[in-house]
């Protein structure tokens, strides 16, 4: 097509005042944004290429540089956005299904901003988490129904295994192959530090990751690549990837180009060949079918490990969890649509499934009225952004949150969304060596481990505020929540009141 | 004004309560005349009484005593209760006339058997049978409410300050082996007889100073199991976690004082393998009914008390002994009313359960 | 002695170790005034193929050759670091010659340079580790 009819998204700002040409940032951008003319001894910039990662604007030394939105516009029109436009050329131009990676940008609802949290005035103190202890320990995992005693009447204390979470917080699935080793290096170290977990997704575990075994939770997919006997004794517990928050409904493709090397072994399939997620499990069409993996699983690691079972949210969510936790699993982890991806249909991403904070609502209230709640742990993600993110979902049910993004953040992304080409500045989501090595794992575990302690503090502080010195104390605690501009059909399926009631 | 169950009332108390171990009776007066010194802790919105061995007669009998809103409230409660269980008494509670308490209710006294053919029929335990009724009819039956249904034992309670409470009923006529009085501070309500102290499940009653911040927690979580949180109160919640543990998961009362005030993990890490084993099992298993936030409650049972505290301590709570008697008040004040020369004073640990039981025989 | 130590698995070749070093030692406040338009005097060097990259900079031997072939008595050692004299250097360029590292240069004005661990200004630690995105330079005791 020699019309190119979009134009470049950003606009590359480079202040030649202080621009000292010193080539960093043509030297960092994977894109090849800039260049050096060395007649004229300044740097050149290709705007179309630029995906505003802002790998240049953040090593700049003199920060010369800023991308700002292109401010060449089409015609407004509040029907046909700019977007949906773009959408449209590019697909005229390609015949392809759009691509988008990280969650849905859309300005829909973010029902955690419409939540606000209680603390405690002179009827009961407020606790000062500095000076009291402040517990956030959890533990995730089937109860049981009732108690038995031993002949000399002593309680029975055995419990079917549970995983032991210093904060309710895990880092959430993300393959080796979507991200780089290092990413995963730093994640998987960061999890025994913090005494919490982190999910191989569906890439299989690296040989070098076996050592951190017991803060890794080994995923089985529908691709089911590099699952055996070994890895899934490996981790501390075994997730069913039944669907994904960013994609419901739909598997994976990793493009063959980052099938190599260690991806190719770890994945356990041949090298530059596409590793292709089927939509539903093939042996699963049914809930009774999940009873059939479920109970594999548990046979095959000799039911030392809990099995937790993770689905997109979705319209029926609550009876499919209801399902899930008559099915034999332990956890279920649900994922919202907000949920982040290395690569997804952007119809997909921007269109199916529901917000998490609903979802949530309606799954802990259904396994609640089915007397069925103790029997299973919950586990939320799909945009769990912040300390306060985590206190609403424990108040409105939730056991634990997944993060991915915000990990991913810390680690160093900037959100441009486009991992599906492959071309992380930042050395995240790429698997070419000269973008993996920009990630040190040293700083990424340390950088993860400080945001999570923050997190931890901001938890305590909050509980603290509601006299609640407990995590257990604060979940599915909905009467320290009040909604703010909600309608009553979302406070009823919130199960809170209105601010001021 | 929303009323009490409508909405969910925050309320500072004062609380008493006195045992005999040999189970010697003692008239309604005493513990009376102990929450007068603490009448700065109550607002006269509500004030009640228990007592445990008040009904020697119909001790084998579950004793229900009632509001109802008027008499036709009471008639059609009637039949319904005549479906399930044989009468054998049915009387109006006598009351004193006194200008403190004022816009009572009609107060009802049955003492009443379940139909064995319905037992039969519905496959439930007695206890289970009795309790299930209850829900019932406080849940369904408008202007009808259960506040005391065990056997030998019974709540009184008002509108009012406990001591006007105290006279209102005659608690002076009564005498059992041991009392619970409690003082109601509410922030915010317009006072309802239902919503006064104690709270009573069959033979469980619990009374209450404090105001927990795991209430809802703890609400949704024991609702699960057929309980409904009709009046939104700490003490109800309370009275139905300690009949889930006890009667339902059949815990000692050791084991779930150790449910509802757990030690901190930092204290159970410090403790013996087997304690720790099993402290870390009651905190898992049951991580919902742990209590935060101020309590100090003294939950009465058929042959004994339980005393306890939150973790932290956050309310007031001593412990007096003379001879064979225990006492328990949110002030010692109360005590030295109850025994000016009480022998022994303290103030228990947050979480330590204090444990009182009839001497074997005696009950 | 805490020295400057590089790890060449995390060197990216961005060369910002050398603007930050030749700005560090331009004694002015602002890189863009000190570095722009002017040719660059960096004490550390980023070395390397299109695989790996290292910087390099002052080893501050134990013995160094560098200070023991100084015909003027420019270079000397002070509390393990290498210092050099740049009003006794001679330029005779022997040092250069002698450092088995490459990590002597000629500096502006063909004064000789080298690394002095940023003792001699007012950053404080070395600026190339300071300013490294990736922790590839470390400054520590080994």
């Amino acid at each position: 097509m020699s019309v190119e009819f979009v134009n470049p998204e950003f606009e590359v700002i480079r202040n030649d005042n202080r621009c000292i040409a010193c080539r960093v940032c043509e030297r960092q951008c994977a894109n090849e944004v800039h260049l050096f003319d060395p007649d004229r001894g300044i740097i050149l910039s290709d705007e179309s290429k630029c995906v505003n990662c802002q790998r240049c604007v953040s090593l700049c030394p003199t920060r010369a540089l800023k991308i700002v939105k292109n401010e060449c516009r089409l015609r407004e029109n509040a029907n046909w956005s700019d977007s949906t436009i773009k959408e449209i050329y590019k697909q005229a131009n390609s015949g392809g299904v759009l691509l988008s990676s990280m969650g849905n940008p859309n300005p829909l609802p973010v029902y955690w901003d419409k939540i606000l949290i209680n603390a405690s005035q002179v009827t009961n103190p407020s606790i000062d988490p500095l000076r009291e202890p402040m517990e956030t320990k959890v533990f995730l995992g089937k109860k049981p129904d009732k108690i038995t005693r031993n002949e000399d009447g002593s309680l029975n204390c055995e419990l079917l295994t549970q995983l032991e979470l210093s904060m309710p917080v895990m880092f959430s699935a993300m393959s080796y192959g979507s991200i780089s080793y290092n990413a995963h290096a730093s994640l998987a170290r960061a999890s025994k530090e913090l005494g919490i977990f982190y999910n191989t997704g569906e890439g299989g575990l690296h040989e070098d990751f076996y050592c951190y075994g017991e803060n890794t939770i080994v995923q089985v997919a529908s691709g089911r690549f590099g699952v055996y006997e070994d890895y899934l004794e490996a981790g501390a517990a075994v997730e069913i990837k039944m669907g994904q928050g960013a994609k419901p409904g739909i598997g994976g493709h990793l493009p063959g180009a980052k099938i190599v090397g260690d991806v190719s072994r770890t994945r356990m399939i041949p090298e530059g060949s596409d590793a292709i997620s089927p939509a539903p499990h093939h042996d699963i069409y049914s809930i009774e079918d999940l009873r059939q993996l479920v109970f594999s699983l548990k046979e095959a690691t000799e039911y030392k490990k809990p099995i937790i079972v993770k689905v997109a949210a979705v319209h029926n969510i609550a009876a499919i969890a209801s399902g899930i936790a008559r099915s034999g699993a332990d956890i279920i982890a649900i994922d919202g649509f907000r949920g982040g991806t290395g690569a997804a249909p952007t119809r997909i991403r921007d269109n199916v499934g529901i917000p998490i904070e609903l979802a949530l609502a309606s799954v802990d209230q259904r396994l609640r009225d089915e007397g069925i709640r103790n029997n299973v742990s919950l586990v939320v993600g799909g945009s769990i952004r912040s300390a306060s993110d985590v206190v609403k979902a424990i108040a409105l049910g939730a056991d634990a949150c997944y993060i991915a993004t915000a990990a991913v953040l810390a680690l160093g992304c900037h959100l441009c969304r486009t991992c599906q080409t492959g071309k992380c500045n930042w050395g995240i989501a790429t698997q070419r060596p000269e973008l993996v090595k920009r990630l040190n794992p040293d700083m990424g575990a340390e950088r993860l481990v400080n945001l999570m302690t923050a997190w931890q503090h901001e938890i305590k502080e909050l509980m603290g505020g509601m006299g609640i010195n407990s995590i257990e104390s604060l979940r599915g605690n909905r009467l320290m929540l009040r909604g703010i501009g909600l309608t009553e059909k979302e406070l009823e399926i919130l199960g809170i009141s209105h601010a001021g009631e | 004004m929303k009323l009490e169950g409508q909405v969910r009332i925050p309320s500072g108390c004062a609380i008493a309560a006195v045992i005999s171990k040999e189970g010697s009776r003692m008239s309604g007066e005493m513990i009376t005349n102990a929450m007068k010194p603490m009448h700065d802790r109550s607002n006269g919105l509500g004030g009640g009484f228990a007592g445990y061995g008040i009904y020697p007669e119909y001790k084998d009998f579950y004793a229900m005593h009632f509001f109802f809103n008027d008499r036709a409230a009471r008639k059609d409660c009637e039949v319904f209760l005549k479906e399930r269980f044989e009468i054998v008494q049915s009387e109006r509670i006598k009351t004193r006339k006194i200008p403190a308490i004022t816009d009572e209710p009609v107060i009802w006294r049955y003492f009443l058997s379940p139909l064995k053919s319905v037992l039969t029929s519905m496959q439930m335990d007695e206890k289970e049978f009795v309790a299930n009724t209850i829900v019932k009819i406080n849940t369904e039956f408008k202007g009808s409410y259960v506040f005391s249904s065990g056997k030998n034992m019974g709540a009184f309670k008002a509108v009012g300050f406990p001591e006007d409470v105290g006279e209102f009923y005659r608690l002076e006529e009564y005498e059992g082996y041991s009392w619970t009085a409690h003082g109601r501070y509410p922030t915010n309500t317009p006072g309802w007889w239902g919503g006064a102290h104690p709270f009573t499940i069959l033979d469980y009653s619990i009374v209450h100073n404090g105001e927990i911040s795991s209430y809802d927690a703890n609400r949704r979580f024991i609702e699960m199991f057929g309980y409904k949180c009709n009046l939104q109160t700490d003490t109800e919640v309370i009275a139905y976690i300690m009949d889930y543990l006890l009667r339902v998961q059949k815990l000692t009362l050791e084991e779930a004082a150790e449910v509802i005030a757990a030690p901190f993990w930092s204290t159970i890490a410090d403790k013996s393998e087997s304690e720790r084993k099993k402290l870390t099992y009651l905190r898992t298993v049951y991580s919902s009914l742990l209590i935060t936030g101020p309590f100090s409650i003294v939950f009465g049972f058929n042959g004994g008390l339980m005393a306890l505290n939150d973790r932290l301590k956050l309310r007031s709570m001593v412990v007096g002994e003379k001879n064979d008697k225990v006492f328990i008040a949110s002030e010692e004040a109360a005590i030295r009313v109850m025994e000016p020369d009480v022998s022994k004073i303290y103030a228990p640990a947050g979480g330590e359960p204090v444990i009182v039981r009839l001497k074997e025989g005696t009950f | 002695m805490k020295r400057v130590y590089v790890n060449e698995e995390w060197c990216l070749g961005c060369h910002l170790c050398e603007y930050n070093c030749a700005f560090a030692n331009s004694g002015e406040i602002d890189m863009s005034k000190a570095l722009k338009g002017k040719p660059v005097f960096p004490r550390v060097k980023i070395d390397g193929d299109e695989h790996i990259n290292f910087a390099v900079s002052c080893r501050h031997c134990d013995d160094p050759i560098c200070v023991k072939s100084c015909i003027s008595g420019a270079l000397s050692v002070n509390n393990g670091v290498i210092q050099i004299d740049h009003n006794k250097c001679v330029k005779c360029l022997t040092c250069i010659l002698v450092c088995p590292y490459g990590a002597v240069s000629e500096g502006e004005h063909g004064i000789v340079q080298k690394c002095e661990l940023c003792v001699e200004n007012s950053c404080g630690e070395p600026a190339c580790v300071k300013g490294c995105p990736n922790r590839a330079i470390v400054y520590e005791e080994r």
